[in-house]
């Protein structure tokens, strides 16, 4: 803090200095009061805590003080414009949140027998629908609980399917350099050898390096598209139709769904396994505001081996398969019950409430906000790649040379500005990138206000005002981290003051 | 004496008769910030050229270092865990990452020499 600035409390103004929760309050102070136990019989054979645990000792209100204040220190799509590229952080509609509060899907417990629950179920099987319908694949796994989760589920179908086939000497996955870093990490976990396939000048697949890298080793390919650089791989049929020659699969990281939602029939693009982040394209909270889901689509040649438990519709009502029936052969389970029920309601909700027409307009109207981002930026940011952009804008560092500003001095400048920063220095094959994704639910005024801010900073940046930027930010509750001491030396743990006892 | 040798992927071999020390050059850690972690391998590690052979991270970026030759791993700089900021403050001495054993010492003909990397780190900007 400015020594001018300086108040008495180290507050300033609403912005309250808040200290940690086990930093207040007393030990004797409880919240709640009440009486002990009159009949306290012994049933831990003498191995009953007898030490105190360390709890903070507060009142309700101090508790909560504590965490709405910490709560005011976020920074969140509800507050303001959140371009975090990859990330597709768009508006939450509160019809979504008030679907998935009514008690009939709020107060479910998953061990209730399936006649109870039918309404439930069967919002599981019209999500099944709807997502088989603007995808047209064979079949979906619910259960994966986020994007990597769902890939992890593609790739255990590619594996179970090759040992079907006797071939498990298939063990290479290919994966491009603009892949979602997710994918070669999913691929490792599964046991594959990872080999990477070098992008082109337009910022997409060589294709000519891909083909030669295919041989009988190869058990197949994860591919994002549109790509981590926000553009749409077109050659995608001719990559498709290569690894199916080849007798490998071809897994399609679906994270960027919200770009061609409505748009683009995946299964007629020759993919066998896509997962769907509910969570971005269908516009469930995320980033710290609640869990995510990665149902997986699933084609012809995988579906036989898709995960339990399989939602499935039988006369009046839907049931839920949890053991082995028929010839079906699944892989496993991905977790226990039955997915993120929450999640589908609100993605349902999401897809009923803008119907397919609604959805396809969506799609489209995120790419052209970030086509707009392109158009205002790209004369004084440095387009990574020519050409229009899909719904991220990506920029490299290029029109910071000689500054001595860097992308993440720019991206903490920003800050200062009220926004949240675009995603820096990823992905990894353009020089400190700052990767934009504006979404469909920014309108055009918070487009403009964004941009006149970048374009101000940038126009500072070449003015050789680096001192502005290496010092930024400077309005935030604390300035700069040291991200080097916090990742080398990490204080991870809250220690008291003096010696206590330890629990016992 | 040892002979110095370079990869596109900024390493740098060190070859003294059968045995190869890698590590990362000045212009890899210059890229890559202030380094927080390494991982090398453990003796006895065999590894193909182009095999990953060890893990970097930086404030900006996790990368791979991959094993510039084919051979055995005889040792790994088991210091760089404790500390890392090595590599940044010698990364052609004492942030050297592990040493190996050399199969085939045609293998080296792929790679740089000195002036060639310098000639090519140029080019990259």
């Amino acid at each position: 803090m400015t020594g001018d600035m300086a108040t008495v409390t180290g507050n300033r103004g609403l912005v309250i200095e808040e200290p940690l929760i086990f930093e207040q309050g007393s030990p004797a102070k409880c919240g709640v009061d009440l009486p002990d136990p009159a009949d306290k019989p012994d049933r831990l054979g003498g191995l009953a805590r007898s030490g105190a645990i360390g709890l903070p000792g507060l009142s309700e209100p101090e508790v909560v003080r504590h965490y709405t204040r910490l709560s005011q220190k976020n920074y969140a799509i509800d507050a303001g414009f959140y371009p975090l590229g990859s990330c597709t952080m768009k508006h939450n509609p509160r019809l979504n949140e008030r679907m998935a509060r009514l008690p009939g899907f709020a107060d479910l417990h998953p061990f209730q027998p399936q006649a109870t629950v039918q309404g439930a179920l069967a919002v599981m099987h019209h999500l099944s629908d709807w997502l088989l319908g603007l995808t047209g694949m064979e079949a979906v796994a619910l259960s994966p609980a986020a994007g990597a989760h769902g890939e992890l589920c593609g790739m255990q179908a590619v594996r179970a399917a090759l040992d079907a086939r006797g071939e498990d000497h298939r063990r290479t996955v290919l994966v491009p350099d603009s892949a979602h870093g997710t994918n070669p990490a999913t691929a490792a976990l599964c046991g594959f050898k990872v080999r990477g396939i070098p992008g082109d000048a337009t910022g997409r697949v060589d294709v000519a390096a891909f083909k030669a890298a295919l041989d009988d080793t190869v058990a197949g390919v994860m591919l994002t598209n549109p790509n981590t650089c926000g553009l749409f791989e077109r050659d995608m049929v001719e990559l498709a139709e290569a690894v199916h020659a080849a007798g490998a699969y071809f897994y399609l990281d679906g994270a960027n769904f919200n770009a061609i939602v409505g748009r683009v029939k995946i299964a007629d693009l020759g993919v066998d396994a896509m997962h769907i982040n509910l969570h971005k394209t269908f516009s469930t909270p995320h980033g710290g505001g609640g869990p995510g889901a990665g149902p997986t689509v699933l084609s012809a040649a995988l579906a036989p081996f898709a995960p339990l438990p399989h939602v499935v519709a039988e006369g009046d009502g839907v049931r839920l398969i949890e053991h082995i029936e028929g010839d079906m052969q699944p892989f496993g389970r991905m977790k226990g019950f039955h997915g993120q029920f929450g999640v589908f309601v609100r993605a349902l909700s999401y897809m009923m409430s803008l119907g397919r027409d609604g959805l396809r307009q969506a799609s489209g109207d995120a790419v052209l906000n970030a086509n707009y981002l392109m158009a205002r930026l790209g004369d004084t940011l440095t387009a990574s790649f020519e050409g229009p952009c899909m719904h991220e804008a990506l920029f490299d560092d290029r029109f910071l040379k000689g500054t001595g500003v860097s992308t993440l001095d720019f991206a903490k400048a920003m800050i200062d500005e009220g926004f949240h920063p675009m995603t820096m220095y990823f992905p990894l094959v353009v020089h400190g990138a700052m990767l934009m994704e504006p979404t469909e639910t920014e309108s055009r005024e918070t487009l403009d206000a964004f941009c006149d801010a970048v374009l101000a900073l940038a126009a500072k940046a070449r003015a050789g005002d680096a001192a502005f930027f290496t010092e930024a930010p400077r309005h935030t509750p604390r300035r700069r981290l040291d991200e080097t001491k916090a990742a080398r030396t990490p204080v991870l743990r809250w220690e008291p003051p003096a010696p206590a006892r330890a629990a016992e | 004496m040892s002979t110095l040798y370079f990869t596109e992927d900024h390493e740098w071999v060190a070859v003294d008769g059968n045995t190869a020390t890698v590590g990362v050059t000045d212009y890899a850690q210059k890229q890559l910030g202030d380094v927080v972690f390494v991982e090398v391998p453990e003796a006895g590690k065999v590894l193909a050229k182009g095999d990953e052979a060890a893990v970097i991270e930086s404030v900006k970026a996790a990368s791979e270092v991959y094993a510039p030759v084919t051979g055995t791993v005889t040792e790994g700089n088991t210091d760089l865990a404790e500390t890392p900021a090595t590599v940044n403050d010698s990364p052609m001495d004492d942030g050297w990452f592990f040493r190996m054993s050399l199969d085939d010492a045609s293998e080296l003909d792929d790679l740089m020499d000195e002036a060639a990397y310098a000639a090519f780190v140029a080019s990259l900007d």
